[in-house]
C-alpha cells in the first residue's frame, strides 16, 4: 500500500491562521452591528405556575421592540435535543410555558435595541407565581406525588419506557443469562452504589446565536452549534413552520463538548426575528451557561460484580438511575451508554443485566457531555472492578488482564456487535510501563505526611451511532484542479475539517492545500447528523473516502471520453489521467477542467453519504499518580498517563490534543468540579469563581501515547477518539486515593475535606 | 454590572473626599474587578488613578504603600521581598492570574475587608496601619472591626520591626479562594498568628505564648490553643470543623518553616 | 462621556457610557480578537495590554484608560507570529477562543521575563483558562518558544 502523505501526520489545522491571529470568525463576531438584543427573564422558583405576567410597563421602555410570554408563543411541544428525527427524547418543551420547572427557566423573551433598555425592561416585568413544592431529590422522583410534566400535550416516544405520570423520562431492562444465580455462585462479589453529579462543559465560548429574516421571508440563524441540521428542524417545529423556511449557518465555534448538541438558545432570536422581521441576537453570559445550559446527567449506579477464585469475572449487574432534570433532552439515550460502554469491556460473562430509569426533577435539564453516559457508567463499573480486585488481593491490572475483551470477541452489552479491532491489552501494558506501576503500586511514602499512589482504569466508547448517524460530503472539482470539500459535520475546534481534508487529499492524490473546506450552511451543505457520538472521523470520514473513489472514477470517465478511450483504459494518479497501455498519452487535471468548463462534458461534483452498520469501540487505558497529604487530605495530581487505541491515527497532533484535553476535563470532574444547589433548588455555582475547572496549575503532568489497531470498517482503519478520552480519570483517581489511604470514594468529586474526614474516622476506628 | 451617572478622574484627594462625603452613592473605583460583579447604582464613580497613589516608598522605618498600588506591584517589589522574604508574593500569587493582579489594588483589597482576602491576612501579619484621609493612621487590627464609612484609604503603612513571617494558605485549586489563610509571626518578644478566610476576615491571635518552639509538642500545643481562639464557619468551600483542623496543621507548618528559617516555598 | 486614547498606536476619540468596560468598547470598535468568556474576571480571554501591562479588559473601565495606550492582538501580529506558529504546529489551536488572550499574555511574559523558567511560565499564565487542550500542547509550544530546558 502506498504510504499516505497526509493521513497519520501532524498536519496544521485549516483554520490555524484565522484563529491564532484573532480574526472575527465566531458567532458574536459575525452578528450584524444593529440587531435586537434578546434576553430572557428567568424564574426564581424551582417549581411554580405563572398566575399572571404583566409586561405593559416594561414594553414602554424606550428602545424595546417586543416582549413575549407564554401567551404569545405557539403551543405544541418539541424537544431541544439534537438527535436524528424522530428523536428518542420526549417532546416536553415549549418556547415559553406557564409552568416553570427549574430556577432559571425562561419566563419572558425581551428584545430591544440595546442591552441597556433590555436590562431595564427585564426589571419591570411583573410576574405573579403560584409557588409549588419542588422535587429536587432524584432518588425520590419516581412515583412522587409532585409531577414535573402533568401537561396533556407531552409526547412520549415509543420504546423508551416513558411515563410522565410517574416522572419517568425513560426506563428499560435487558440482560443475558441469570445474573442473580451466577452472582450467588461467585466466590467474590462486590455490591456498591456510585454517584456522579451534574458537570458543566464550561466551553470557553458561551451559547450564542443570531437570526434574521431574509428577503424571501425565511429565517436564517447563525449559531455556535454542533447540530446545524437538527437546529433547523427544531426551530421549524417550534415555530410551526416548514423546515424549508429555516436556514442554519455554523461559523467557527469556541468549543462545545456536547453542550451545543442541544438547541439551547437558538429558538429565542429565531422567534423574535420571525415575529418582528428584524435581526436579533442572544449571547448567553457565563452565568446563563451555568443556570440554563445542558450539563452532564447526575447519575446513581448500583453495581454488582462477581468473580470466581481463578479471577474470572462471571457476572455484572448494573442499575442506573439518571436525573434528566426538568426536561428530557438526551435522557433516554445517555443512560444507555452507562451499560453498553462499561459491561462490554469484559469478555465471556456468564450473565449480565443492565436496567435503567431516567427521572424528571426540578433542576436544570441535563444534556450531552463528552462521554454521554459512558463516563458515569465507567466510573461505577471500573471502580467496582478495582474494588473486586482489592477484595481478591489481586493487582487490578492482573484482574483486568484475565478478563478484558480481545480482538474478535463478542461484546456483551453492545447490540450484538463484536470488536474486530482491539489493542486494549497493549494499551494497558504500555500504561503500566509509563507510570511505573510495578514500582509504585499501591503507594510510596514520600514524606512525613505524604504518600504517592497510583490507580488505573479502562475506557471504551463508540464510533458514531450505527444505522442512525449520517455523514455526508460533497466534493467539487474546480479550476486549476483544486477541490471544494463541503461537509455537514460541525468542527467545534476539534479539527474535523482538517482531518477530513487530510483524508480527501490522500484519497484524491492531491496536495492538502488543494482541498478547500466549506463551513456548514444547511442550504448548501450535504446533510449530516452533526458532531456528536464521536462520529466525524469515522462516519463522515467514510463518506469522504467513498466520495474520493467516486470522484476519481468520474474524472477517469470524463477524461477518457475526451481522449476517445473507455474509462477502464485510463488511470488517475492525482494529477495526470493517462492511458494505461500508453502512459505518454495523458491529460492534466487542470486541462480537463478547462475543457469541461468550455462545454465538452459535465462539471464534476460528487455527493456521498455514509451511515455505519457498526459502531466500533475505541479503547483506552489510563493511570493516575496522585500525591495525598495525610494531614490535610489534599490530593495533588502528579502524573497521568494514557494509551489510546483509536484505530489508525489520522492526525497525530490533533489526536494527542484531544486525549490530553479529555483527560484534564476528567480530572476536573474527579476532583474539582462540584455542582451544588440550595435547598430551594437554586444553583450555587454560577461562575468560574465557584465552579473550578482545572487551570494549568491543577493537573501535573499528562503523557499520552497510542496503540493502534486497524478497523476495517473505518476510513484508513480509523475509529473515533472524541469521547473515549474523558472516561478514565475518575475511576483511576478514585482507586489511586484508595491505594494511598485505604479510603474508597464512590461519589464525585473527591474533595480534600472528604479525604480528611475519612482519614480522621479511620484513625478513630484504629485507636 | 453597576450603573454610573458620572465617571470622575479625580484631580485631587480633596475632590475625591468631598464627593465621598456628599453621598454613599459616590464610590471609589479601586481595581474594579469585585465592584463590577455587583449591581450598585453609582452616582459618581471616583477614579484615583491619576493621583500618584501607585507608589511603594521604602523609608527607614517602614514601607508606605499607596492605595492604587496593584497586587502585582506588591508581588514583584524588590524592597518588600528583601525585607520580608516572599510573604507578599506567597500571599498574592494564587489570586486568579497576573492580568487580574495588574488591576486589583491594595486599597480595593483592604478597604472592603473581605473575609476571603489573602491580602488582608498578610498586611495584618506585618502589623500594618491604614492611612485614612480624614481618620489618619489606624492599626489594621482595629480598622478591620470598624464599620465601613465614607473615608478614603490612601496608604498602607508597613513597619520594619524585624518580624519573621511565614505565609500559608489552603485552597482546593491553585487559583481558588482560600479555604483558610494563615500567617505565623515571630516577633522579638514572642509569636503571633493571623488566621483568615475563616470564612470571616483575618483575625490576629496574640495571646498564646510559645517559648520552646523547637519542641514538637509545644508547637502542637500552640497551634491547638491558637485555633481555639478563632471562630470558624462553613460555606461552599469547607466546613467549620475542617477549617479548625486545617488551622492547626497550617500553624504548625508555619512554625516549622520559621524554625528552619526557610522561606515559604 | 468623551474619551481619547490610543488603540494599537492609533489615536481614537469616542463617546462612551460611563460604566463601559474596555472589552465592550474594543469590540464595539470592531476589534474582535478580544473575547468574553466569563463574567467574573476568571478566564483571561479578554487580555489586552494597557501601557504594555497585561490586564483583563472586562474589568478595566474604558474611562480609566483615557490617554493611555491599549494594545490588542491586532496590533502585534508580527510579534505574535513566532509563538502562533509553535501553537499551530502542536495543533494547540483547537477552538481558538482562548488563543488571543493567551498569546497576549505570552508576549507580555516574554517582555517582562525574556528567559523564564518552566515554573515561571506556568504561573504567569495561570489566569488563562483553556477547556479544549488540557494545556499540554500549549506547554509544548511554550517550551519551544522560550527554549525551556527539560520536560514538563
Amino acid at each position: 500500500m502506498e504510504e499516505n502523505r497526509f493521513v497519520g501526520k501532524g498536519i496544521v489545522k485549516k483554520d490555524a491562521d484565522a484563529l491564532l491571529s484573532g480574526k472575527p470568525v465566531y458567532a458574536d463576531d459575525l452578528a450584524p452591528e444593529h440587531c435586537l438584543i434578546v434576553k430572557l427573564l428567568r424564574s426564581p422558583h424551582a417549581h411554580a405556575l405563572i398566575k399572571e405576567i404583566k409586561t405593559d410597563i416594561a414594553k414602554k421602555v424606550p428602545g424595546i421592540e417586543a416582549i413575549y410570554t407564554y401567551k404569545d408563543v405557539p403551543r405544541g411541544r418539541f424537544t431541544k435535543a439534537g438527535q436524528t428525527f424522530p428523536e428518542p427524547s420526549p417532546d416536553d418543551r415549549q418556547i415559553l410555558d406557564d409552568r416553570v420547572r427549574y430556577v432559571g427557566d425562561p419566563v419572558a423573551i425581551v428584545a430591544g435595541e440595546d442591552e441597556l433598555c433590555v436590562d431595564r425592561a427585564l426589571k419591570m416585568i411583573k410576574v405573579t407565581y403560584e409557588v409549588l413544592e419542588p422535587l429536587l431529590d432524584f432518588t425520590k422522583s419516581k412515583d412522587n406525588p409532585i409531577i414535573i410534566h402533568p401537561e396533556d400535550n407531552f409526547v412520549a416516544k415509543e420504546g423508551n419506557g416513558t411515563d410522565a405520570s410517574r416522572n419517568l423520562c425513560a426506563s428499560q431492562s435487558r440482560g443475558e443469562g441469570d445474573v442473580d444465580k451466577v452472582l450467588s455462585e461467585c466466590d467474590y462479589v462486590v455490591e456498591e452504589v456510585y454517584h456522579t453529579k451534574a458537570v458543566n462543559q464550561a466551553m470557553m465560548e458561551p451559547f450564542t446565536a443570531f437570526a434574521s429574516k431574509d428577503i424571501y421571508g425565511r429565517i436564517k440563524i447563525t449559531s455556535s452549534t454542533q447540530i446545524p441540521f437538527h437546529v433547523r428542524r427544531i426551530v421549524a417545529r417550534a415555530l410551526n413552520i416548514s423546515k424549508s423556511r429555516v436556514r442554519v449557518v455554523k461559523p467557527r465555534i469556541g468549543g462545545g463538548f456536547g453542550a451545543k448538541q442541544t438547541a439551547v438558545c437558538e429558538i429565542y432570536p429565531a422567534f423574535v426575528s420571525y415575529m418582528t422581521g428584524k435581526p436579533s441576537k442572544i449571547v448567553y453570559t457565563r452565568e446563563d451557561c451555568f443556570v440554563d445550559g445542558s450539563p452532564r446527567h447526575e447519575m446513581q449506579m448500583s453495581v454488582r460484580i462477581g468473580a470466581d477464585k481463578e479471577g474470572r469475572i462471571r457476572a455484572i449487574d448494573l442499575h442506573t438511575l439518571s436525573n434528566t432534570g426538568a426536561f428530557g433532552e438526551h435522557g433516554p439515550t445517555t443512560v444507555d451508554l452507562t451499560g453498553t460502554k462499561s459491561i462490554s469491556l469484559y469478555r465471556n460473562l456468564d450473565a449480565f443485566r443492565f436496567s435503567s430509569e431516567v427521572v424528571y426533577t426540578n433542576v436544570l435539564s441535563a444534556g450531552a457531555y463528552r462521554g454521554y453516559g459512558a463516563t458515569q457508567g465507567l466510573f461505577a463499573v471500573e471502580s467496582a472492578v478495582n474494588e473486586l480486585a482489592h477484595k481478591m488481593n489481586l493487582d487490578p491490572t492482573i484482574l483486568r488482564e484475565k478478563n478484558i475483551v480481545k480482538e474478535g470477541d463478542h461484546l456483551a452489552n453492545y447490540y450484538g456487535q463484536s470488536t474486530e479491532s482491539c489493542a486494549l491489552d497493549v494499551c494497558m501494558e504500555k500504561v503500566k510501563e509509563m507510570i511505573g506501576w510495578e514500582e509504585k503500586y499501591p503507594y510510596v511514602k514520600t514524606g512525613p505526611h505524604t504518600v504517592r499512589a497510583v490507580g488505573m482504569a479502562l475506557s471504551m466508547q463508540g464510533s458514531g451511532i450505527e444505522h442512525c448517524d449520517v455523514g455526508s460530503v460533497q466534493i467539487k472539482l474546480n479550476d486549476d484542479g483544486f477541490y471544494t470539500l463541503m461537509v455537514g459535520c460541525s468542527d467545534m475546534g476539534t479539527g474535523c475539517d482538517t482531518v477530513l481534508s487530510q483524508m480527501a487529499a490522500d484519497g484524491l492524490g492531491c496536495e492538502y492545500d488543494n482541498i478547500i473546506v466549506r463551513g456548514v450552511d444547511t442550504d448548501q451543505s450535504p446533510y449530516d447528523s452533526g458532531s456528536y457520538a464521536s462520529s466525524t472521523t469515522y462516519v463522515t470520514g467514510q463518506a469522504v473516502v467513498r466520495a474520493c473513489e467516486k470522484m476519481k472514477q468520474r474524472i477517469c470517465e470524463e477524461a477518457a471520453a475526451l481522449m476517445n478511450l473507455s474509462a477502464k483504459e485510463v488511470e488517475f494518479d492525482g494529477w495526470l489521467i493517462s492511458e494505461k497501455e500508453n502512459p505518454d498519452n495523458f491529460m492534466k487535471l487542470d486541462d480537463l477542467v478547462t475543457r469541461l468548463q468550455a462545454g465538452s462534458g459535465s462539471i464534476i461534483a460528487v455527493t456521498q453519504s455514509y451511515s455505519g452498520e457498526v459502531s466500533p469501540p475505541p479503547f483506552m487505558a489510563g493511570a493516575a499518580e496522585v500525591e495525598i497529604d495525610l494531614q490535610t487530605g489534599k490530593i495533588t495530581p502528579i502524573d497521568y498517563v494514557a494509551v489510546v487505541d483509536c484505530g489508525t491515527v489520522i492526525n497525530s497532533n490533533l489526536a494527542r490534543v484531544q486525549t490530553e484535553g479529555g483527560i484534564v476535563q476528567g480530572i476536573g470532574m474527579a476532583l474539582y468540579e462540584d455542582i451544588q444547589y440550595t435547598p430551594e433548588g437554586k444553583l450555587r455555582n454560577r461562575n468560574f469563581i465557584n465552579y473550578k475547572i482545572p487551570t494549568r496549575l491543577d493537573m501535573g503532568q499528562v503523557r499520552v501515547d497510542f496503540a493502534s489497531s486497524y478497523e476495517k470498517t473505518g476510513p484508513y482503519g480509523a475509529k473515533s477518539i472524541g469521547e473515549v478520552v474523558i472516561n478514565t480519570p475518575s475511576p483511576a483517581i478514585a482507586d489511586a486515593v484508595y491505594n494511598g489511604t485505604g479510603l474508597r470514594f464512590r461519589t464525585l468529586p473527591i474533595t480534600s475535606e472528604k479525604v480528611f474526614v475519612g482519614l480522621q474516622e479511620k484513625k478513630g476506628n484504629e485507636e | 454590572m453597576y450603573t454610573v451617572k458620572n465617571y470622575v478622574l479625580a484631580g485631587s484627594l480633596e475632590q475625591a473626599a468631598e464627593l465621598r462625603q456628599k453621598s454613599k452613592n459616590n464610590v471609589i473605583i479601586g481595581g474594579n474587578l469585585w465592584l463590577k460583579m455587583g449591581h450598585r447604582t453609582i452616582q459618581n464613580a471616583i477614579d484615583l488613578s491619576r493621583l500618584e497613589l501607585n507608589q511603594i516608598e521604602e523609608e527607614e522605618n517602614g514601607f508606605r504603600i499607596g492605595c492604587m498600588v496593584t497586587l502585582r506591584d506588591l508581588e514583584t517589589h524588590r524592597g518588600l521581598a528583601n525585607y520580608f522574604g516572599d510573604i507578599f508574593q506567597e500571599a498574592v500569587r494564587h489570586i486568579v492570574g497576573v492580568q487580574f493582579r495588574n488591576e486589583a489594588t491594595v486599597g480595593g483589597s483592604i478597604f472592603p475587608r473581605f473575609g476571603f482576602s489573602d491580602v488582608l491576612t498578610v498586611f495584618l501579619a506585618c502589623g500594618s496601619e491604614v492611612e485614612l484621609y480624614r481618620g489618619g493612621r489606624v492599626a489594621l487590627a482595629d480598622f478591620i472591626n470598624m464599620p465601613l464609612d465614607n473615608d478614603i484609604l490612601t496608604h498602607m503603612y508597613v513597619p520594619k520591626e524585624g518580624r519573621k513571617i511565614c505565609y500559608e494558605s489552603f485552597r482546593q485549586t491553585e487559583t481558588d479562594f482560600p479555604v483558610l489563610t494563615c500567617a505565623v509571626i515571630k516577633k522579638q518578644d514572642g509569636f503571633e498568628t493571623v488566621l483568615g478566610a475563616r470564612p470571616k476576615q483575618a483575625l490576629l491571635v496574640s495571646e498564646v505564648s510559645l517559648s520552646c518552639p523547637e519542641k514538637r509538642e509545644e508547637r502542637e500545643r500552640y497551634a491547638r490553643q491558637v485555633a481555639e481562639k478563632a471562630e470558624f464557619g462553613s460555606n461552599m468551600r469547607g466546613s467549620a470543623q475542617y477549617r479548625a483542623a486545617l488551622a492547626k496543621v497550617l500553624i504548625q507548618r508555619g512554625l516549622e518553616r520559621l524554625m528552619e528559617e526557610a522561606t515559604c516555598r | 462621556m468623551q474619551i481619547e486614547l490610543y488603540i494599537n498606536e492609533k489615536k481614537v476619540q469616542a463617546e462612551i457610557r460611563p460604566n463601559m468596560m474596555l472589552l465592550e468598547f474594543l469590540r464595539s470598535r470592531g476589534i474582535r480578537s478580544v473575547k468574553q468568556g466569563c463574567d467574573t474576571g476568571s478566564c483571561g480571554l479578554c487580555t489586552v495590554w494597557v501601557d504594555e501591562k497585561p490586564v483583563l479588559s472586562c474589568g478595566m473601565p474604558a474611562a480609566r484608560v483615557q490617554g493611555r495606550h491599549v494594545t490588542t492582538l491586532e496590533g502585534v501580529q508580527e510579534e505574535a507570529e513566532e509563538f502562533s506558529r509553535f501553537l499551530a504546529q502542536e495543533g494547540a489551536d483547537q477552538c481558538g477562543y482562548c488563543s488571543p488572550g493567551l498569546i497576549m499574555n505570552v508576549l507580555a511574559l516574554k517582555r517582562e521575563l525574556p528567559h523564564p523558567t518552566a515554573e515561571q511560565v506556568k504561573e504567569y499564565l495561570a489566569g488563562n483558562l483553556c477547556r479544549c487542550t488540557g494545556y499540554q500542547s500549549q506547554y509544548r509550544a511554550l517550551e519551544k518558544y522560550f527554549e525551556l530546558e527539560g520536560g514538563n
